[in-house]
């Protein structure tokens, strides 16, 4: 077992298990703190794939802003501990098939395609941050400014949402 | 045994510059409570810690020791796992911090080994810099959350959204930097600096970039809690804010995390501004090598004539000790050109970092504090246009003159 593989069963095996987590804590702070532990589990893969610029992103924007903005709302609403309902039917009868549909159908693409995605994964072309900015605004600059453009949207909807009632 | 090292020498010499690393930091973080005190208490008129040891040199021991043996209750109600996460993550995220700056430009050759100054040399340094910034949020929000008890509730409550509403502008002034230099390396960044060497001061990045070191220094220290940003834990308001229900060694947790924090700000204030390890003055300038030990042998000289006068016995075999290690330091930078050329780039770098560090404990001893509304509005209404207009200047300067 190379150090590279033994470090990624680590941090796969750390994601999972806060994730898992995540579905279970019955605190909310419990569950947005087992989201960050996946959230640095996944910076974590990203850097053994050589993409650092990634890995570092992930962190800032997931790990740090967004995250925080989640602990920093429940503090606010000091949401308390949540309490166990029973399963609705509808999960019951819809959801738990189409989660195990869903697990097999990724399981199965994984499994197909072995080599050309690993073979990918291992090149570390994604590592340079030139290289990443260089595609961002070139090759993919529409789709890009388009998804800029999604978030503004965004934004001036939760402002206008947000605003006082002029009377 | 000896097989042992050679094959696993890069390891050692890590795990040894690790621990050598933790050491002086934390020694440094006791000594700079000993220099804020001090300095504070003289502008106001007081001696300061005086005591304990010499001049209260002997404080900053006390003063652990006493966090040490101190009891450690822990309050009734409080969420126990978070509470006790809280000041181990704050710690953790501040001394990882400093892993990734560099201390010196040439390897220091020991034992046929190069070893560089400094743990991590990342391509991603500063962005893994912020990254560790955007996670030490947690310490704080969480410590006041899970005190459960409403001080430090606001003071988490305070400090998470102070945090991050100035990370905005602490990530947008340094990209001016980053177009400079072309690179997130900090050796990178130092290097970008001295590209004209016969310019010395007037090639650093503080001048073309004036306005985002503004933006990064006030964001920086926003970032830290410090004075005039310290609403977290205004005692006027707040009692201690989100360390109210800590006591003993895991409050002196998030006191050593706020000091380190401190010096990671000075180290990087530095290296992105104020050209790392270089020399102010023209590489041309080679007699400008002694100025080392032209500071230390007269400060030696002093602490030794200071110390023979001193009223206790104790303080009379010290301080004239410590007076002649400083002066024999001096005498042999002098004396061996080799060590003295090794020596310039560290001590620039340490020279500017003390810089910074005397600034912060000068502003806690000038400013007041900010009103948390006025925080608000200078963060989002000032800070932030003026670092995106920083960046927006700065890229059409390049476009048009060049990046040098």
């Amino acid at each position: 077992m190379t150090p590279q593989l033994a470090i990624f069963f680590v941090l796969a095996t750390l994601a999972v298990l806060g994730a898992l987590s995540l579905i279970f804590q019955r605190h909310p702070i419990h569950s947005a703190l087992s989201l960050i532990v996946v959230m640095i589990a996944l910076a974590g893969l990203y850097l053994l794939m050589g993409a650092e610029f990634v890995a570092a992103v992930q962190i800032i924007v997931y790990g740090g802003a967004i995250m925080v903005l989640f602990v920093f709302v429940i503090m606010l609403l000091n949401a308390g501990v949540e309490e166990r309902t029973n399963v609705s039917k509808l999960a019951g009868v819809a959801g738990i098939p189409l989660a195990v549909a869903l697990l097999g159908f990724l399981a199965a693409a994984i499994a197909r395609s072995n080599e050309s995605a690993q073979a990918g994964l291992q090149s570390g072309a994604l590592a340079n941050t030139k290289e990443i900015s260089t595609m961002l605004f070139r090759e993919f600059v529409y789709p890009f400014e388009l998804t800029s453009f999604l978030i503004l949207v965004a934004i001036l909807g939760a402002i206008v949402l947000a605003q006082r009632e002029k009377s | 045994m000896s097989a042992f090292l050679t094959a696993n020498a890069n390891l050692i010499i890590i795990f040894v510059k690790i621990a050598l690393l933790l050491f002086i930091v934390l020694t440094v973080n006791a000594y700079l409570t000993w220099f804020e005190r001090k300095v504070v208490a003289h502008m106001q008129s007081r001696w300061g810690p005086h005591r304990v040891g010499p001049h209260g040199l002997l404080q900053p021991l006390a003063d652990g020791a006493k966090f040490l043996l101190k009891e450690d209750p822990t309050p009734a109600g409080v969420d126990r796992f978070t509470y006790f996460l809280a000041p181990l993550m704050a710690l953790a995220l501040a001394l990882t911090s400093i892993a990734i700056i560099p201390f010196g430009p040439q390897p220091l050759h020991l034992f046929g080994h190069d070893i560089t100054l400094g743990i991590a040399d990342l391509n991603i340094g500063i962005l893994a810099l912020f990254a560790i910034t955007a996670l030490s949020v947690y310490g704080v929000a969480l410590a006041g959350w899970s005190s459960n008890s409403k001080y430090p509730l606001l003071g988490g409550l305070r400090s998470s959204a102070q945090m991050v509403s100035y990370e905005l502008a602490l990530t947008m002034s340094v990209v001016g930097v980053l177009l400079l230099a072309g690179s997130f390396n900090l050796r990178d960044i130092i290097n970008a600096q001295a590209h004209h060497p016969e310019r010395g001061i007037f090639g650093w990045n503080v001048w073309p970039q004036i306005l985002g070191f503004f933006c990064f220094f006030v964001a920086a220290v926003a970032e830290t809690n410090r004075v005039p940003f310290d609403l977290p834990e205004a005692e006027s308001e707040l009692v201690a804010g989100f360390h109210t229900e800590y006591a003993s060694f895991k409050f002196a947790m998030f006191f050593i995390a706020e000091y380190t924090s401190m010096i990671t700000v000075s180290c990087l204030c530095t290296i992105m501004f104020f050209g790392g390890w270089l020399s102010p003055f023209p590489a041309s300038w080679t007699f400008t090598h002694y100025l080392p030990s032209l500071i230390l042998i007269p400060f030696g000289l002093w602490v030794i004539w200071d110390g023979i006068r001193y009223e206790t016995i104790f303080g009379r075999i010290i301080l004239p000790g410590v007076g002649t290690a400083i002066t024999a330091i001096g005498a042999v930078l002098i004396v061996f050109p080799a060590v003295n050329e090794f020596v310039q780039g560290p001590f620039w770098l340490l020279a500017k970092i003390f810089v910074f560090l005397f600034v912060y404990v000068w502003m806690r001893g000038t400013l007041p504090r900010f009103r948390y509304d006025q925080l608000m509005a200078f963060g989002w209404k000032l800070l932030l246009p003026v670092s995106i207009a920083n960046v927006v200047i700065t890229a059409f300067a390049i476009l048009k003159w060049g990046a040098r």
